[in-house]
């Protein structure tokens, strides 16, 4: 096998990992559009939020300790304590239905049959709120976010294709628990939705509205309920992007890389989402490798969006979401 | 009212509320403690105000005239940058420090025309250290030329004075900052024998997955770094990763802090990344800066990020700027001086060993001078290495010195474009 050819299947596998790396992230989107028909902006923050309340809560910090020393002349950054994880984690998750619940209060129950792009500007500004929020709760300097899931090159992979082609493949450990996590994730998430009365109450909400509401089911709870479950996902998301970068604020902007999965996936399908980040990940990567020669590389970023805009053209509801038929 | 009576009137009140023109000196501040790279603004703009504080509280200002500080938040957009300046401009501004090449590429003109005098240290643009072409842009002690050259003269130093045969890989931030060392580095690879290899990585590089596997396809014997922010950390951790030699793995001085390496844990042992500044603080000033900023409750930040690379940089930067200022009241003769008085300081600068120390920064700078010809002043660094254990940088070599002739030629050239594009006639002020 020519050295070109396997050095693209490298590529390609690579590309399978980073694309569920971005399917994480689509997901939080998908969850909350499915349900309220509302594009979270904030879905990137919320991860970005989430990451940040796991390692404040693993290193035992004191929230808002810059404003209680200001306020008090107290010298106080930490408890004292370092939480495992599996103690930091479950406490995160209260924190993010918390959130969603303070959501729920604060924010949609005002804007119920408002234009969806008033939803929309709403969670602009919860954007902005929560990043705020995040550095006044826990600072802005960078974390190190370590939840014991093992980093580097995988020795299974690369002993395996050395055996079989005679080169080793790279592929990074932690990207290959994200495989696992996101087939778990969806599993879930399907099982829920299918099997549970709360799904099928989501689901429900999701087909429509006012159908929803004469049977009895409370919007209200579904949009706290959708807006947690985003939470959780964000918080995964925010844990396998903030375990390779650190804990900073950048993470808010792995939200870019969702938007062209979404556009080809679909709004409206899980399955879609993590179609759409195979097919981003592994493009852009395939892309890269053949086309860095020519055009010099970095192109990453554009390519997805030249893709989705491809997409667009022909199938303007992506691979798998609803068609729009509007009737005038 | 009659106008007249109305006029007097107001005259009258007001000549009563006016109170007497304040006598300071105003240091403007363009920060940016927000948005993508604030892990790296906020250490930065910290050292800054607490060094100008220190001066305020210890020393009573300037020459006897307190130091004013106004705050500009730029989120490292150059929009946002261009007016913050424009807010300040009419207040009697000093010295502008941007923060930010994209910044500095915007505001050379307006300075020009404003007579403003701009200091971009260690960042900017290269050919600006040609003072007679950019009289009011000064990027002394050191440039990206220079740290591209000293990046070099150390693997020179490392391989018997040979790179002949080798490949040198760039990894570098797509953007005018990641691009400024091509050109040298591309003359260094022409004189030196090695292989160069240009891997861009688009901001903010959260995902570089292609670039490292590039990297791996292409077998070099060294990286070297031109990165900010969330970059930086990916970088390294992806080369922990594919178990790239970490000594073998260089980065300009923005991609040496410990937002850098922290991240990446026991992975960033033994990284390495220039520095035009010493390290810790273990320096007499720190003790100073607990003493009369920390203790007294007016640190900017909450006093975790004193001695911090980046936070240190920010206080080099104030420092340089003081010095500067105090210079300009010895030429002009009065305390109370304006920014072009304040150009004249910062073009007859002098830094010497004697002051460093009595300044309770002994070897914390190498010793350099300023002139109407030189904006940029020495051009030398030293090589730091991460020590992931006691998560310390600590220096690996002595001051190794830029080749000064090579990165004059190509700042010649570059700034002689410059000025036949703008219709500059070089010469002093």
């Amino acid at each position: 096998m020519s050295d070109n050819l396997l050095f693209a299947m490298e590529a390609a596998l690579n590309g399978v990992t980073v694309g569920i790396m971005y399917s994480l992230v689509a997901l939080g989107f998908v969850l909350i559009f499915k349900a309220s028909g509302i594009f979270n902006f904030a879905q990137g923050v919320m991860a970005l939020f989430a990451a940040l309340t796991l390692v404040g809560l693993q290193n035992g910090q004191i929230p808002f300790a810059p404003i209680i020393n200001a306020a008090f002349g107290t010298s106080i950054h930490n408890f004292g304590w370092n939480l495992p994880s599996l103690v930091a984690i479950p406490l995160t998750v209260l924190v993010m239905i918390g959130m969603a619940w303070a959501i729920e209060r604060v924010v949609l129950k005002h804007l119920v049959n408002q234009e969806p792009i008033i939803l929309f500007m709403a969670t602009i500004g919860l954007a902005f709120f929560l990043e705020g929020l995040g550095d006044i709760m826990w600072g802005a300097e960078v974390k190190r976010l370590d939840v014991g899931i093992p980093q580097g090159m995988s020795s299974w992979v690369d002993e395996t294709t050395y055996n079989l082609f005679g080169y080793g493949f790279f592929i990074d450990t932690l990207s290959l628990y994200a495989l696992g996590i996101a087939a778990v994730l969806v599993t879930g998430l399907v099982l829920f939705s299918q099997y549970t009365k709360q799904g099928r109450a989501l689901r429900a909400v999701a087909d429509d509205h006012q159908a929803a509401l004469s049977v009895g089911i409370s919007l209200r709870f579904i949009w706290v309920l959708t807006w947690s479950i985003a939470g959780i996902v964000a918080l995964v998301a925010g844990i396998m992007w903030g375990s390779k970068s650190g804990v900073q604020f950048s993470l808010s902007l792995i939200a870019l890389k969702a938007l062209p999965v979404l556009i080809l996936g679909g709004f409206t399908s899980i399955p879609g989402a993590i179609v759409g980040g195979l097919l981003i990940g592994v493009g852009e990567k395939l892309f890269d490798f053949f086309m860095q020669p020519v055009i010099g590389g970095a192109t990453e970023n554009w390519f997805a969006y030249m893709l989705a805009l491809v997409f667009l053209l022909f199938r303007p509801q992506g691979l798998f979401g609803e068609r729009i038929i509007e009737r005038v | 009212m009659k106008m007249t009576t109305f006029a007097a009137l107001l005259a009258a009140t007001t000549g009563l509320a006016a109170p007497a023109v304040a006598q300071d000196l105003h240091f403007p501040m363009l920060n940016y403690r927000t948005g993508p790279f604030a892990p790296g603004g906020i250490p930065f703009a910290d050292g800054y105000q607490d060094y100008l504080t220190l001066i305020n509280e210890r020393d009573g200002g300037i020459g006897g005239l307190p130091i004013r500080m106004s705050e500009c938040e730029t989120a490292y957009n150059t929009e946002r940058g261009v007016e913050c300046y424009e807010s300040i401009r009419g207040d009697n501004p000093l010295i502008i420090q941007p923060l930010s090449t994209g910044i500095t590429y915007q505001l050379i003109p307006r300075v020009t025309a404003d007579g403003v005098p701009l200091h971009t240290m260690g960042y900017g643009r290269t050919s600006a250290m040609q003072g007679e072409t950019f009289p009011w842009v000064f990027n002394y002690p050191a440039n990206y030329w220079d740290g591209a050259s000293v990046a070099i003269n150390y693997l020179l130093s490392q391989n018997g004075d040979s790179l002949e045969g080798k490949k040198i890989v760039l990894l570098y931030h797509n953007s005018a900052y990641g691009r400024e060392p091509i050109p040298t580095l591309e003359s260094l690879a022409a004189s030196n024998g090695f292989e160069l290899v240009l891997i861009p990585v688009d901001s903010p590089g959260q995902e570089q997955s292609s670039q490292w596997l590039q990297i791996r396809r292409e077998r070099p014997d060294y990286v070297i770094m031109w990165g900010w922010g969330v970059m930086n950390a990916v970088a390294i951790q992806e080369a922990a990763n594919i178990r790239f030699p970490m000594d073998h793995f260089i980065g300009i001085w923005w991609s040496g802090s410990e937002n850098d390496v922290v991240p990446v844990g026991a992975g960033a042992d033994g990284y390495t990344a220039l520095t035009f500044h010493g390290v810790g603080r273990d320096y007499p000033l720190y003790d100073d800066i607990q003493t009369y900023v920390v203790d007294r409750g007016l640190a900017a930040g909450n006093g975790d990020q004193i001695g911090s690379a980046v936070y240190s940089r920010g206080l080099y930067a104030a420092m340089l700027a003081v010095e500067a200022a105090r210079t300009a009241q010895e030429l002009a003769g009065h305390a109370q001086i304006n920014a072009a008085e304040m150009r004249a300081g910062m073009e007859a600068l002098s830094i010497t060993e004697e002051r460093l120390a009595e300044l309770g920064l002994p070897n914390f700078s190498a010793p350099f001078d300023v002139s109407c010809q030189n904006h940029g002043g020495g051009g030398a660094a030293m090589m730091q290495q991460w020590d992931a254990d006691t998560q310390t940088w600590s220096l690996i070599t002595d001051w190794i010195q830029s080749d000064r002739e090579l990165i004059g030629e190509l700042a010649t050239a570059d700034a002689a474009a410059y000025a036949t594009e703008n219709n500059i006639t070089p010469g002093c002020l």
